[in-house]
């Protein structure tokens, strides 16, 4: 996609000039805060949304000119549930290969395997009202790759799911990726997620694309290792006049500093601060990537609407 | 093939959902035969209208009746697709708008049959003479009643947000074309003014070929009749698919 925008009628722009490219086989990660543009975006790739402006295309076909050989191409797992509480998880499976078009012999044999992949074959003929958040999202992930897309979108895939069941979604799509020719676009607020599952990322916020790399080059891009002291009053001036000091993060009680080669430096640095009450250091991970870029830590609470919350107040429709 | 299919989806949704939920399939059977006990028996049992027994005459204007509030009430099921996702489900599917609009007025269709097949089967216990042939044409007027008033409700969930005010709409919608449909008592006895409305009120078109069919009294010919349901049916259908395309997943 290249230069896409989303202004929405309320004025709100979700989508500020947001381009990247996926190649196939990829994992590529959409990493950022609650309110990013994150689903926005999947939402204009998957026809759902129409762009205010730019251009994109999946598998070669434009999103506003062929939605329909574009949705052919797609499979999806929102941020919301969206399956049909009333039926059964093998009924919302088997809804889902007929309106994809795939015969009764291939819909029964795929339908067996990916209940057996999600590990739901034995609750599979439960209604699905009946199912816990967890077992819902690993039939939503089922149902996606039923029809065998060549591009997955993955709208904060384990959202919800406890650690165990995190992992195991993860394996999944680790093995997904391997014996299948797919490409991944993922969006997730967990920074473990992201380093583990992408060979790509990218950063956004406000709608912008901050940064974008493999988690690797990211991290290393820091070019520091992370001090962070816990201190009343720092002496800035000293610390930043300092050039091993990358960068000084300030936040209520904390001094977060970047620091080449920090290991040696370390008596140094605890010097010029002053008085210390603790201090703890490490090496960077992207949470840290994300904090250099955007001087704010990702949030890490559950996303707006999601999908635990929607759990408890599901609509009781009908 | 895959349009085949795809419509089969959705109207095999909608007939599960709709024998899940008890609530729908018991108010299907009992309101039919409430309104026909209560209009019938209650009101009209000791009056006879052109030699007609009450009861026996607004026979044709509760099937009317039924599948009018049937048609109209199911458009709300759109909306509560909207509200729990499931519509985004089927919007992200390579199903066109028209197939997804399609699969809905079948899925319509079916619940109210549903309705108007347990009415039939009354009809002779009640003393309605009754025969194959105005069975099957009765069904051919209910079904192509039913596509329009689907498609118009449908068409009004499409645009709307919460089932609260779609409810509201409806029921503003539906009383008037049902009172001034003759459904309840011959419009012959209407004054002057309110004439025009009856006109234009296309369940009066419907009651009219129905009462025409089962009782041999109708106030147009049936083939007129029955071409105004038809052109009206067309035309709904069109503007369905249009609202369709135009309807958004958020
Ligand atoms: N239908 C809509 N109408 C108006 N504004 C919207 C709509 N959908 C989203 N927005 C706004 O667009 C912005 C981006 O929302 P989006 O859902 O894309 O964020 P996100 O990155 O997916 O966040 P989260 O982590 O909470 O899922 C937000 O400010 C949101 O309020
Ligand atoms: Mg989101």
């Amino acid at each position: 996609m290249r230069e896409i925008k989303k202004v929405f009628n309320s004025g709100v722009t979700a989508v500020d000039g947001i381009s990247f490219e996926i190649a196939e086989g990829e994992v590529f990660g959409l990493l950022g805060p609650n309110g990013a543009g994150k689903t926005t975006t999947i939402n204009i790739l998957a026809t759902l949304l129409k762009q205010t402006s730019g251009h994109a295309s999946v598998n070669g076909f434009d999103c506003l000119k062929e939605p329909q050989r574009v949705r052919e191409n797609i499979g999806i797992v929102f941020q919301d549930p969206s399956s049909d509480d009333l039926l059964t998880g093998r009924e919302n499976l088997d809804l889902h290969g007929l309106m994809y078009g795939i015969s009764k012999a291939e819909r029964k044999k795929g339908i067996a395997s990916l209940l057996e992949l999600v590990e739901l074959a034995d609750r599979a003929d439960e209604r699905v009202r009946f199912y816990s958040g967890g077992m819902r999202r690993r039939l939503e992930l089922a149902r996606g790759l039923l029809h065998k897309p060549k591009v997955l979108f993955l709208d904060e895939p384990t959202l919800g799911l406890d650690p165990q069941s995190r992992e195991r979604v993860w394996q999944y799509i680790e093995g997904m990726v391997k014996d299948k020719e797919l490409s991944i676009l993922l969006t997730t607020h967990y920074m473990e997620e992201a380093e583990r599952l992408c060979n790509r990322i990218a950063i956004v916020d406000s709608g912008k694309i901050i940064v974008e790399g493999s988690p690797k080059e990211l991290i290393k891009g820091i070019g520091g290792d992370m001090v962070k002291l816990k201190i009343k009053d720092p002496d800035m001036a000293a610390l930043e006049a300092k050039d091993y000091i990358l960068s000084v993060e300030k936040t209520d009680s904390y001094l977060i500093l970047t620091a080449h080669d920090a290991k040696t430096k370390l008596q140094e640095i605890l010097e010029l601060a002053g008085r210390v009450e603790s201090v703890e250091m490490r090496s960077p991970t992207l949470n840290d990537v994300f904090l250099y870029y955007t001087g704010r830590e990702i949030r890490e609470g559950p996303a707006e609407g999601g999908f635990g919350k929607r759990m408890m107040t599901r609509a009781k429709r009908r | 093939m895959s349009v085949v299919l795809g419509l089969y989806a959705m109207w095999l949704r909608e007939v599960k959902v709709y024998m899940r939920e008890r609530s729908r399939v018991v108010s299907s059977i009992f309101l039919p035969l409430m309104w026909l006990i209560v209009f019938g028996k209650g009101l009209g049992s000791t009056i006879s209208i052109e030699n007609i027994s009450y009861d026996v005459f607004i026979y044709p204007g509760i099937i009317g009746m039924a599948t009018l509030f049937g048609s109209l009430f199911f458009g709300v099921y759109i909306i509560w697709d909207k509200k729990v996702d499931f519509l985004k489900e089927v919007l992200v599917s390579p199903l066109s708008r028209t197939t997804i609009f399609l699969g809905k007025v079948l899925g319509g269709i079916t619940d109210v049959l549903i309705q108007v097949t347990i009415l039939l089967m009354l009809g002779p216990l009640l003393g309605v003479p009754m025969t194959l042939t105005k069975m099957a044409l009765a069904y051919i007027v209910v079904i192509t009643l039913a596509v329009a008033i689907v498609s118009i409700g449908l068409i009004i969930g499409s645009v709307m947000e919460s089932p609260e005010g779609f409810g509201l709409i409806v029921t503003f919608v539906a009383y008037p074309l049902f009172f001034l449909s003759g459904a309840l008592f011959p419009i012959e006895n209407i004054p002057r003014w309110l004439e025009p409305f009856i006109y234009i009120d296309p369940l009066t078109y419907g009651v009219d070929a129905l009462r025409q069919i089962i009782l041999g009294q109708g106030r147009f010919p049936l083939s007129i009749s029955y071409s105004i349901l038809l052109g009206l049916a067309a035309l709904m259908v069109y503007i369905g698919t249009i609202a369709f395309d135009r309807m958004k997943a958020y």
